[in-house]
């Protein structure tokens, strides 16, 4: 009785931060398909130019180092370094991002080597430069058979963002943690916070679900 | 009489340690169909592709009209003048046929949607294919999708047609509708150098049939000659070609 009037007096600041979640999870999405969708395209068509090596390492260190490592690095280490100063939801919104945008491009990557070869040639011989071909027949392809392992970002980005809470994001579980400091009742708090992440999760997935129904093609994978 | 629309002088062409291509020549005029025939892994798809350069070749010279393409620096520009049917049709499979035959028109050739559309529908009914503009490739058979492939390539209005086996990934009951849309096309006059294996259409429509073997022409004639030739069994000019044909009748 009294955990749920703890929980029903504390729900809605904690459910506040769904929104800064949300946005995390969302300006991560975007960058690390932003940056993410070039380097696969520039590994698998420019793969000898000198964008390659710096690619591969870029890749290998963003996906190599724990995500808390990289936060605190950036947070306290390479912007105060370059002289920004950014609130600790931009700084937090950038890690996750580029975190994400190593493996989205190597989710990209796989896709585009999956489209066969022959889709290149003929549209090459049809006289579609390299980009004209990329954009309008390889990457049309190449992003239906992506978006599956795509649509894993969701859940892995928004179970992520948590870490912001080291560098003091107002997201749900810094909010709930203050909560819990408040009303010394962390075990409902904590649940009820679980139960939004799991919510959200549920959510998102079936979006995601229904853009692959959506932009389903007879022969393009599953049914 | 008549232009050379296309002269091919001395190709050569080396994967790795292989030499594939070991000086080719020969020319075409307009309104010419060549027929390549010879034993797989003899560098007959390497020589097309050598032509529209989807592979570079070593040396050699090519002139497509009166351009000398080898190494022309608008290879796009020089693709356009020469379609190219392959022998898995490599469809846009994200693209209804509708649309395969008309996106190298609107981003090629930079037309309106609209008149993009109504050439493409035109090009769809040219090989009987009208009916299916709506299917995306995973829905049309063998032969149907390799019609909507010569009909994307045609919409370019090409000097040359280049056919890499079409028929050869074809169930026997279905390239018949696809040598029927070729045979259409030749009697039209259209320039064709087709790789294949089917005789009947090689003596049919051809002005001359070239076997190659190991990277090289190793004989030519008219079909008629080596019609004639293959019946006998006296020795002739053709005694490899003769051969080979034999081989592959079974
Ligand atoms: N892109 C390539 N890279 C390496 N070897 C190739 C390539 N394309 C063709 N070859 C080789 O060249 C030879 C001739 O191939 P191809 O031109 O396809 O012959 P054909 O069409 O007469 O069967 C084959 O041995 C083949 O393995
Ligand atoms: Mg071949």
């Amino acid at each position: 009785m009294q955990n749920a009037l703890i929980i029903l007096e504390s729900l809605p600041n904690i459910a506040w931060g769904l929104f800064t979640t949300l946005g995390l999870v969302i300006t991560a999405l975007a960058v690390g398909l932003a940056v993410g969708l070039p380097l696969g395209v520039i590994q698998v068509y420019w793969g000898n130019s000198l964008f390659s090596r710096p690619i591969a390492i870029y890749v290998w260190f963003l996906r190599g180092l724990p995500s808390l490592v990289l936060l605190f690095l950036f947070y306290y280490g390479l912007f105060p370094l370059l002289g920004v100063d950014l609130p600790p939801f931009f700084v937090g919104a950038a890690v996750l991002g580029l975190r994400s945008s190593a493996y989205q491009s190597q989710i990209f990557r796989g896709a585009i080597l999956s489209v066969d070869q022959g889709q290149m040639q003929a549209a090459r011989s049809l006289g579609m430069s390299k980009p004209c071909a990329i954009e309008n027949v390889i990457l049309p392809q190449a992003l239906r058979i992506a978006l599956p392992a795509w649509s894993n970002e969701y859940p892995i980005l928004l179970t992520d963002s948590s870490v912001c809470y080291a560098i003091g994001v107002m997201e749900m579980l810094t909010r709930a943690s203050l909560q819990v400091s408040r009303t010394r009742a962390p075990v409902p708090l904590y649940l009820a916070t679980a139960v939004i992440f799991i919510i959200m999760n549920y959510i998102g997935m079936r979006i995601l679900r229904s853009a692959e129904r959506r932009f389903h093609i007879p022969g393009f994978g599953g049914s | 009489m008549g232009d050379v629309i296309l002269k091919v002088r001395d190709i050569h062409k080396r994967f790795d340690s292989e030499e594939v291509l070991r000086g080719v020549s020969f020319d075409v005029q307009k309104g010419d169909v060549k027929v390549f025939i010879g034993p797989s892994g003899t560098g007959k798809s390497t020589l097309l592709r050598c032509l529209n350069r989807l592979v570079e070749p070593d040396s050699g010279q090519i002139w497509l009209g009166d351009d000398e393409i080898t190494h022309a620096v608008d290879i796009d520009g020089v693709r356009r003048r020469m379609g190219m049917v392959f022998q898995n049709f490599y469809l846009f499979d994200h693209l209804t046929a509708l649309r395969n035959v008309e996106i190298a028109l609107i981003k090629v050739l930079k037309m309106q949607k609209a008149s993009a559309r109504e050439l493409a529908m035109s090009e769809l009914s040219r090989v009987g294919m009208e009916r299916f503009a709506g299917k995306y490739p995973a829905e049309l058979s063998g032969g149907q999708a390799q019609r909507v492939s010569i009909a994307r390539s045609l919409a370019m209005n090409p000097e040359v047609m280049l056919f890499d086996e079409p028929t050869s990934a074809l169930d026997p009951e279905l390239t018949g509708e696809v040598l029927e849309v070729m045979k259409k096309l030749a009697s039209g006059g259209m320039t064709m150098l087709v790789v294949s294996h089917e005789m009947e259409f090689a003596y049919s429509v051809a002005n001359e049939v070239l076997f190659m073997e190991g990277g090289v022409v190793v004989e030519r004639g008219a079909p008629r000659e080596i019609r004639n030739d293959a019946a006998s069994d006296s020795p002739g000019r053709f005694e490899r070609t003769r051969a080979f044909l034999r081989r592959i009748d079974g």
